[in-house]
């Protein structure tokens, strides 16, 4: 018996194609914890389908908020402001005005509208009549309702918005695109909301990988009990459950992106229904590639942990006897 | 081989397995440790296992003392003993090839390696034609001696046995015996724990005697044996 000196006697003897034999071995390891997987198919289809749908919660939300937000940004640069014109602004220098800025190439349209139209129109909207009757002169300005051409940015919008702002003759811009600014602070906060939750999800997850593990820990029990007698280190018994882990997750992540590519083709029909109404040129955007990465990463990732978890913590509760 | 001083075992209720046990095993003996159930002998070979730790005293295994190996490298140490089991302790779920060649597995030797020593192995307990058979398919005799064949397949210098005959008819113990003969015919040193010694005095071998967690040493019985018969000597004289 050689003395045991260092970790020399816990590697392989050294000889060619170590590494081969290395990955022989981690290769049967991995197909005999998938094997085991499938040898009591219900319970490892209930694993995988709790890991599957926990995961497609957050990432249907997240496809939400991302065609919200890419629906809202089209809106951006379409939308309209009222440029409300000071009191001693003439109709003739409002209508000057309104012919200047209506010349920019970064604008679409203007249109002037003076003071009496607006009266007129308000009047009719309101259901104030009455009212504005008592009034003795005018309330309102002269209006200019200023549509800025489609191939400005969010940036330079707020950029000609200030501009406009700053001229002499305007008293207040008000920017109609206000409401898509809010929600679009509305979506940024739902996704901090979907990160947390996907925080709590993720430990969920755990929760059910590692519990799983320890049921199989515990069945296997007594074969972990001789192994070690016949002197296995816990990293060796913790492999099988690693690769137990590693096979939840990853089928766990490609059943999410099944249950939402599913989703997101039941919406197919209704949202086209939807944008045709509108005559919009939506196009629904699915999972990139990138995020489809990190879907099956996450899964992998939250099956290694937790396995590697329940195994390090179970394993060494069981020790020959 | 193992030297063992003044090891006291004593369990958390306070009853001590082992008291003060001083013995020395030589490299290449073959002796065998007697007494009643309870007596302390599958102690002493969990105490060579390191699957429990001394009270008191120490235990030396080939230069190794047990006290300065730190439980992650108990394995390791493990993997340099041969160990078998009363009960056999196999795997039932893999077939008799599987189960011994589990520590080249853990050693992770090569495939092509590993079958070579696993028939050698099976050659040795003569169970060469059954390697594809499963463990509860084989008699009690020969789960035992597929046990025996995973406890010298990776060619250990010392092999425990604790009862390895206790659930066996005297012909399959004997059997198992002669196995156990051969391997130290090679150089094996081999403690085995056994109450059977009709069986032990056919082989005549040393054997350790040991009584409520003491030694009861060779010389011991044989200060008993003369006073006895100086008594019975006595008493015909008396006559």
């Amino acid at each position: 018996m050689t003395r045991l000196k260092s970790n020399e006697a816990l590697r392989p003897p050294r000889k060619t194609g170590v590494i081969t034999s290395w990955l022989l071995r981690h290769l049967k390891t991995s197909a005999t914890a998938l094997g085991r997987i499938c040898s009591h198919p219900f319970g490892s289809l209930m694993t995988v389908l709790v890991i599957g749908v926990t995961l497609a919660l957050p990432t249907s939300m997240h496809l939400i908020i991302k065609n919200a937000r890419s629906v809202s940004t089209s809106w951006d640069s379409a939308l309209d402001f009222s440029v409300y014109l000071k009191g001693s602004v003439t109709e003739t220098e409002g209508r000057r005005l309104a012919a200047i800025i209506g010349k920019r190439a970064d604008i679409e349209s203007v249109i002037f509208l003076s003071a009496d139209e607006a009266l007129l129109e308000f009047r009719e909207k309101s259901g104030f009549g009455l009212s504005l009757d008592s009034l003795p002169t005018n309330p309102l300005p002269h209006t200019l309702i200023i549509r800025p051409a489609s191939t400005n940015t969010e940036v330079s919008i707020g950029l000609l918005n200030e501009e406009i702002g700053n001229l002499p003759e305007i008293d207040f811009v008000q920017l109609d695109t206000e409401w898509v600014r809010r929600f679009h602070a509305i979506l940024s906060i739902l996704e901090q909301a979907i990160f947390l939750g996907t925080l709590f999800l993720g430990a969920a997850i755990l929760v059910i990988i590692g519990n799983t593990i320890r049921l199989d820990i515990q069945n296997r029990h007594e074969e972990i009990e001789v192994t070690k007698l016949i002197g296995a280190s816990n990293a060796f018994i913790r492999r099988p459950f690693l690769y137990s882990g590693f096979w939840y997750g990853l089928m766990g992540g490609l059943l999410t992106l099944i249950l939402v590519w599913y989703g997101l083709y039941a919406l197919e029909v209704p949202i086209a229904t939807l944008t045709g109404l509108y005559q919009s040129n939506f196009v629904t955007n699915a999972l990139d590639f990138r995020e489809t990465l990190v879907i099956i990463g996450t899964g992998v990732g939250l099956g290694l942990i937790g396995s590697w978890t329940a195994a390090t913590r179970h394993l060494r509760q069981i020790e020959p006897r | 081989m193992i030297r063992i001083e003044e090891v006291t075992k004593r369990y958390p209720g306070g009853q001590d397995a082992l008291k003060g046990v001083t013995l020395y095993v030589e490299k290449g003996e073959m002796a065998f440790l007697t007494g009643h159930s309870g007596a302390g002998k599958s102690t002493l070979l969990r105490l060579i296992a390191l699957i429990e730790r001394p009270t008191k005293g120490q235990i030396i295994v080939d230069e190794q003392n047990t006290k300065r190996i730190t439980n992650r490298r108990i394995p390791a140490y493990r993997r340099q003993i041969g160990m078998v089991f009363q009960d056999h302790k196999l795997l039932y779920d893999r077939p008799v090839f599987d189960n011994v060649a589990l520590p080249l597995v853990i050693a992770g030797i090569g495939h092509r390696e590993a079958s070579r020593k696993v028939r050698a192995a099976l050659d040795q307990v003569s169970l060469l034609n059954k390697e594809k058979q499963f463990p509860a398919t084989l008699s009690s005799g020969e789960q035992q001696r597929v046990g025996i064949a995973r406890a010298i397949v990776s060619r250990p210098k010392l092999l425990i046995a604790d009862e390895p005959t206790g659930n066996l008819d005297p012909d399959l113990s004997l059997e198992v015996m002669r196995i156990f003969r051969r391997f130290n015919e090679v150089g094996v040193t081999l403690l085995i724990a056994s109450h059977d010694i009709s069986l032990i005095d056919q082989l005549g071998c040393r054997r350790i005697a040991l009584e409520n967690g003491k030694l009861q040493t060779d010389e011991e019985e044989d200060v008993v044996a003369e006073y006895v018969e100086r008594l019975e000597v006595e008493r015909e004289n008396s006559r």
